[in-house]
């Protein structure tokens, strides 16, 4: 057994030195036309060294930390705790919602621009992540290509506002009703399909809009992407120094105050901050009502809920419809806060972004993908310095989270009784 | 006779990157057939191939080795090697662990080792693209100048006797050793497999292995024919050398090489005749089509879904 281990154990190690090695070890550089190799600093190696001995003295006494590991309390909230009362909880959860709305709505007066910015942002991935959440984590379909139809959503505003002169309010509705047809004209086809091949479809189908918004130069301009996208106006008053359009008037001049930049900006917090409460109340309506339960009863089981006489297309369609909607809301607010788009916001990464906070969040739990929008969005402004590190993390904690804890970190939990064991 | 040979080169070119597609394919293929999940980190695989072979080739260059056959045997196993070894641990870290469990989870922890892994390169490499050296130049030309030259480049002339070699080595591999009639046992019937006294976890390691070496070659391959290599390009070749594994139909080795080709094809006609752009368009709508309405492929077997 011991020699065995030991055998893994160098083995396991020299795979860790042969994989990072030579791609950490060396360095190409470009100087001219030449290509040039230097070698990484002793420092470099050194790590590369360090890691191929943790490696190493971790395979060999694999056994014995991981009952070590096992023996100790697990810090994170069991899932099979038994649960509040129903209305005790309720209670409780309806307070600490109010205390946290009314807190977001004083908070960006009294803080810097910059940082109401970055809120405007989170709820932003707030928005989607919910939306994905109806998808991914209550209905099970994984979708790889929910950026397109935050695409089609921003893209809708940007080109009404630049062929038409639509205003925001007019184009909200229209940008989340198109992606929700958008949704709905994919779903139709492609929701037949199995877990994974619908994974890739709607990974395809994401590139397939990306790639025409990129080549479709004559409607909207190509990789330059379009610009002058007007703000909100608040009843026909605009945030700007000067009214851009007639018949408006400016919200400064209106309540006789100075100009100042700062008020578009926590205006735009506001909008968002309402339209992520909306989101999130009609999705909570929505897991309460027979189409939530049919989502997740098909998502534990399909031929069980099938055999229970619940239309499969009928069921996965509204979670699609209702998921791209909502990224739809997102896309137009989006397209607002920015004032330009282009292709490159509606990368596979950010798909990738928004499942990692569904899936970090705990699928199918609100609260939990709420809070890990925040940590997502946040922390890599917190740690400018290692923001190059930023989605190496996100991967490897994707993959981390996989392995322990599927669930993610705030599971959905609702009450329910366990069978007894039988002795 | 302009137009036919114009037509004929689009076919080489189409058949050049088509082969490629092939042999990124059979990972995908193989894992699939195996245990049933897309391993999303493949295209990584193989861009990791791409750049070892690079550091490879610069690093003898910087010796000053400059031999063709040994420049490119060395900057072969290097690559083959890493990236085999990139493969092996993928699949112990990110893979073995979830293996079973919902299929979602696989495929969520797939697609983060492949964030993972571009970002790990990225970090160590940058995220500019490097230019790979032609070291193979030159070929053939038929037709005469003013017209339109159909050419067949040296390097596509490789590209094509290494890919039949490696197939062919591969078909020989599963049908007649040891490992290889275990590997068909395994995707029959895991359990029984296993059951029958196969080290299963064995044989889905060697899958890993397998499927990695040939994207290390096809990186080595495609990094002297594109002349570049970026930390990104693994995920645009991943997911096509995907879609040609499901247009042979997932699973079916000889379908990944007819549906490599096939694809590539596809892609050089569109670039040829339509415009260069809207290539993986054409490929994609391939992809969805395909999955609606033969989701076995071209060469798969049906699968029943059981209750």
């Amino acid at each position: 057994m011991a020699a065995n281990n030991l055998k893994h154990a160098l083995f396991c190690a020299l795979v860790t030195l042969i994989i990072s090695y030579p791609i950490i070890g060396f360095n190409l550089e470009i100087q001219g036309i030449n290509i040039t190799l230097t070698g990484a600093t002793t420092s470099t190696i050194g790590m590369v060294l360090l890691a191929a001995v943790i490696v190493f003295l971790f395979q060999l006494f694999r056994d014995r930390i991981m009952s070590a590991l096992r023996s100790l309390p697990n810090p994170l909230p069991q899932p099979r705790k038994e649960p509040m009362a129903e209305n005790k909880r309720a209670r409780i959860e309806s307070w600490v919602l109010t205390g946290i709305v009314v807190l977001a709505l004083f908070w960006p007066f009294f803080v810097s621009r910059g940082s109401v910015d970055l809120a405007t942002l989170v709820l932003i991935y707030i928005m989607l992540a919910l939306g994905l959440n109806v998808v991914v984590g209550l209905a099970g379909l994984l979708d790889l290509g929910y950026v397109a139809f935050y695409a089609v959503g921003a893209y809708t505003f940007a080109l009404l506002s630049q062929y038409a002169g639509f205003s925001f309010w007019m184009a909200l509705p229209l940008g989340a009703c198109l992606a929700a047809l958008f949704g709905l004209v994919l779903g139709f086809p492609v929701l037949r399909l199995r877990g994974d091949y619908l994974a890739i479809v709607t990974l395809g189908f994401g590139e397939i809009i990306r790639i025409l918004l990129n080549n479709w130069t004559a409607l909207t301009g190509g990789p330059n992407g379009i610009g002058g996208i007007p703000d909100p106006t608040l009843f026909g008053m605009e945030f700007g120094r000067r009214v851009r359009e007639e018949g408006n008037t400016s919200f400064h001049e209106t309540f006789g105050i100075a100009y100042s930049g700062e008020h578009k900006v926590i205006f735009l917090y506001l909008i968002a901050l309402v339209l992520a409460i909306i989101t999130a109340l009609i999705i909570r309506r929505f897991m309460r009502m027979p189409v939530g339960r049919a989502w997740e009863a098909l998502r534990e089981d399909e031929i069980a809920a099938r055999s229970l006489g619940l239309s499969r297309t009928a069921v996965k369609l509204s979670a699609f419809t209702i998921g791209a909607f909502f990224a739809g809301f997102a896309g137009t607010v989006f397209a607002s806060k920015q004032g330009f788009i282009s292709p490159e916001s509606f990368v596979f990464l950010e798909s990738a972004i928004i499942l990692a906070i569904v899936v970090l969040g705990g699928m199918g739990s609100q609260l939990g993908v709420v809070l890990a929008a925040i940590a997502v969005t946040i922390l890599p402004e917190l740690a400018r310095e290692f923001s190059d590190y930023r989605m190496l993390v996100f991967g490897a904690a994707m993959v981390l989270m996989m392995v322990w804890r599927p669930q993610g970190l705030m599971p959905m939990r609702r009450v329910h009784i366990e069978l007894k064991k039988q002795e | 006779m302009q137009d036919l040979l114009y037509f004929f080169q689009q076919l080489i070119n189409g058949l050049t990157i088509g082969s490629t597609y092939a042999l990124i394919a059979i990972g995908y293929t193989m894992v699939y057939g195996i245990i049933g999940m897309i391993n999303f980190a493949h295209g990584e695989v193989y861009m990791i191939g791409a750049y070892t072979a690079l550091i490879a080739i610069t690093g003898l260059a910087t010796l000053g080795i400059t031999w063709l056959p040994l420049v490119l045997i060395v900057a072969l196993i290097c690559a083959v090697l890493v990236s085999s070894s990139m493969g092996w641990a993928v699949e112990r870290v990110a893979y073995r662990p979830v293996r079973g469990r919902h299929r979602l989870i696989p495929l969520i922890s797939a697609i983060g080792m492949s964030i993972f892994l571009q970002n790990y390169v990225h970090l160590a490499q940058g995220s500019r693209n490097i230019g790979f050296p032609a070291l193979i130049e030159g070929g053939f030309q038929f037709g005469s100048e003013d017209t339109f030259p159909m050419s067949i480049s040296y390097i596509q002339i490789t590209i094509f006797i290494t890919t039949l070699i490696c197939m062919t080595a591969l078909s020989l591999f599963i049908s007649r050793s040891r490992i290889g009639r275990a590997c068909r046992a395994v995707s029959q019937d895991l359990g029984m497999a296993n059951l029958l006294g196969i080290d299963t976890n064995r044989i889905i390691s060697a899958t890993f292995v397998i499927g990695a070496s040939l994207a290390a070659v096809a990186g080595l391959l495609l990094g002297m024919y594109y002349g570049s290599v970026d930390p990104l390009f693994g995920f645009i070749a991943g997911l096509k050398a995907f879609t040609a594994a499901v247009l042979g139909g997932i699973g079916s080795i000889p379908g990944a090489m007819l549906g490599g080709l096939i694809l590539g094809v596809a892609e050089s006609m569109t670039s040829g005749y339509l415009s260069g752009e809207y290539k993986d368009v054409v490929s994609f709508s391939l992809l969805i089509l395909i999955l609606l309405f033969k989701p076995t492929g071209l060469l798969g077997k049906p699968e029943v879904e059981k209750i």
